[in-house]
């Protein structure tokens, strides 16, 4: 009798500390510390889906000694506010700047969830126009994959302070370089390198294992991954894929817009019509990024446009 | 009562869509079908009939990129040519502005194939109605499906599609089948135009950016038409047009557009097979 009593017991106990902690995993998002205050969460390679709250992007912190900057918010509110008792869990320095390396939904869906008083939210000079344009699109498109209970919440947040060239940000002891590129991968892409650590956070600009996705110039983004190289970094915060040294992280991405390139190029001088061209584009890098089929064709219709007009 | 309700309700849905064409599709399970109301407003309730004989209209299952959706329309060869086919009109159901696009095709030009890439902003069905010289329209159809991830049906590269507004480019492509015989020629106009379309809202001023878009575009071969494409928003950014026509010996050929603001653009160029 009183053995059963005590079984129960410790059955309630296991199954109490099993939905604490399955709590604890529903609230607060997982975060890594890479380099002295400087943190990031891994996102799945995945496309955005009700199943994984849209977490699908990397996200950087940076914490200062007087202020904190989050890099990227996510692609739900919900994974924001995981993001935010994250960040509580470590410091209770004010967040004094959200920036958004661009403007598309697994980025920045989360932007909800850090606005506040004091809070400045920083963004390539062309993001209000990005947002205009395609933020009521990106709402209905993601309800449909998402479902309501995640969109519901989620809010367009437009930059309130706007990059043109460089922007130097001071959280206090440390210094963000928040630069401004050309269209590349989408038309406003900013990096942000943190001086302290030589950490770089390039936003989409630079893709791992997670196939490159086209959605600005395919000719300025190669064009741009010599500039890119060119900063003083030892490692490389992408916008997919794991943390990595730097330069050598750009190999494959510049490999497989390489490969693209030449090939549509060829095609479209050649005349084969664009939906024949794209079928087949890039065949030799299937296999060597994760989701291929859901964006390459599309990268080559974007990139058979763009060389028709060279 | 509850079906005369039921049946209001619908007919306020119906209403609402021929009244407000360009307001944006609701997202989500599509709580009515637009055609219906489409034939009605673009149609004007004309009988349709199974076009499948006389016309095939390819896309691709998903829209990969939402901006650039490749569609391909093709005459079937076994149609009779006493009743040719005057004018092609595609309709995108879900899009903000269904109607596309109209083709009409130049009474001496034997047009065969057209294709141009198109927005899609959502999962639609598209139809493809094309209207023989005896009055009668044909239809078919086919289903797109949305693209996925962050592509939009808007601008990648704004500024770059600013600087060549209004660059025309004129292509012919060699190899269509027994050209040297029938004189059939496939060729591609460009016209470098962001074809913007409207529906986005300015964050800053809350205004909405006004539509600007080639709403006519007319090619010749010499003083003949060949075809003409009255076009809304749902054309893509830097209207592209291939097509397949019958060359008459022209030693030219010409295009002509106009957007809504009223600027016009006119090229014309050497034919290169002219010699023939």
């Amino acid at each position: 009798m009183q053995m059963t009593s005590r079984f129960a017991m410790h059955v309630a106990l296991i199954m109490l500390a099993m939905l604490a902690s399955a709590r604890a995993q529903q609230q607060t998002l997982a975060i890594s510390e890479i380099a002295p205050g400087v943190f990031m969460h891994q996102g799945r390679i995945a496309l955005m889906s009700s199943d994984n709250d849209g977490a699908v992007a990397n996200i950087g912190v940076v914490i200062g000694d007087r202020a904190v900057a989050v890099i990227d918010t996510g692609g739900s509110v919900r994974e924001g506010r995981q993001l935010l008792a994250s960040i509580r869990a470590h410091t209770d320095k004010p967040i004094r700047y959200v920036i958004n390396t661009h403007g598309h939904p697994d980025h920045m869906f989360g932007n909800a969830a850090f606005v506040a008083d004091g809070t400045e939210f920083v963004g390539h000079m062309r993001l209000p126009q990005a947002l205009a344009a395609r933020g009521q699109y990106y709402l209905d498109a993601f309800r449909r994959s998402m479902g309501d209970a995640l969109i519901d919440d989620v809010r367009i947040v437009p930059p309130t302070r706007l990059v043109d060239g460089e922007l130097v940000l001071d959280l206090g002891g440390r210094t963000l370089i928040v630069k401004a590129w050309p269209t590349a991968h989408s038309d406003s892409d900013v990096t942000v390198f943190d001086t302290a650590t030589k950490t770089l956070f390039a936003g989409d600009l630079v893709f791992l294992r997670h196939i490159p996705v086209l959605d600005g110039s395919i000719q300025a983004w190669l064009k741009l991954l010599d500039d890119l190289a060119a900063l003083p970094a030892e490692r490389v915060v992408p916008g997919h894929g794991p943390v990595s040294d730097w330069p050598q992280a750009l190999a494959a991405e510049r490999r497989y817009l390489e490969t693209l390139a030449s090939g549509i190029r060829k095609d479209v001088i050649d005349g084969k019509p664009i939906a024949e061209a794209t079928k087949h584009a890039a065949e030799a890098e299937r296999g060597k990024w994760e989701l291929f089929d859901d964006y390459n064709v599309r990268n080559a219709t974007a990139a058979y446009s763009q060389f028709e007009w060279e | 009562m509850p079906e005369f309700a039921i049946r209001s309700v619908c007919a306020a849905i119906l209403l609402s869509a021929v009244l407000s064409p360009h307001s944006v599709s609701a997202a989500g399970p599509e709580p009515y079908d637009p055609w219906p109301g489409l034939v009605q407003d673009i149609f004007d309730s004309r009988p349709m009939e199974d076009g499948s004989n006389l016309i095939a209209l390819e896309m691709p299952t998903r829209a990969e990129d939402a901006a650039i959706v490749p569609v391909t329309l093709r005459l079937k060869p076994t149609f009779d040519a006493r009743s040719r086919v005057v004018t092609i009109t595609l309709v995108i159901d879900q899009n903000p502005a269904p109607m596309a696009a109209k083709f009409k095709l130049g009474a001496d030009a034997n047009v065969s194939e057209i294709s141009t890439r198109v927005r899609i902003n959502n999962y639609t069905n598209v139809h493809a109605v094309a209207e023989t010289s005896d009055g009668k329209l044909h239809v078919v159809q086919t289903y797109v499906k949305a693209s996925g991830g962050c592509s939009a049906p808007a601008a990648k590269n704004a500024e770059e599609a600013k600087g060549r507004l209004g660059q025309m480019r004129y292509r012919e492509f060699a190899g269509a089948q027994n050209e040297e015989k029938s004189g059939t020629r496939e060729a591609q106009v460009m016209i470098g135009h962001p074809n913007n379309s409207g529906l986005q809202m300015d964050q800053v001023s809350q205004l909405y950016i006004p539509a600007l878009y080639v709403d006519r575009l007319q090619l010749w071969q010499d003083n003949s038409p060949v075809l003409s494409v009255e076009g809304g928003i749902s054309i893509s950014e830097d209207p592209n047009i291939r097509f397949t026509y019958v060359s008459n010996g022209a030693k030219t050929f010409r295009a002509e557009a106009k957007d809504t603001d009223g600027h016009q653009f006119r090229h014309e160029w050497k034919v290169n097979g002219s010699g023939m």
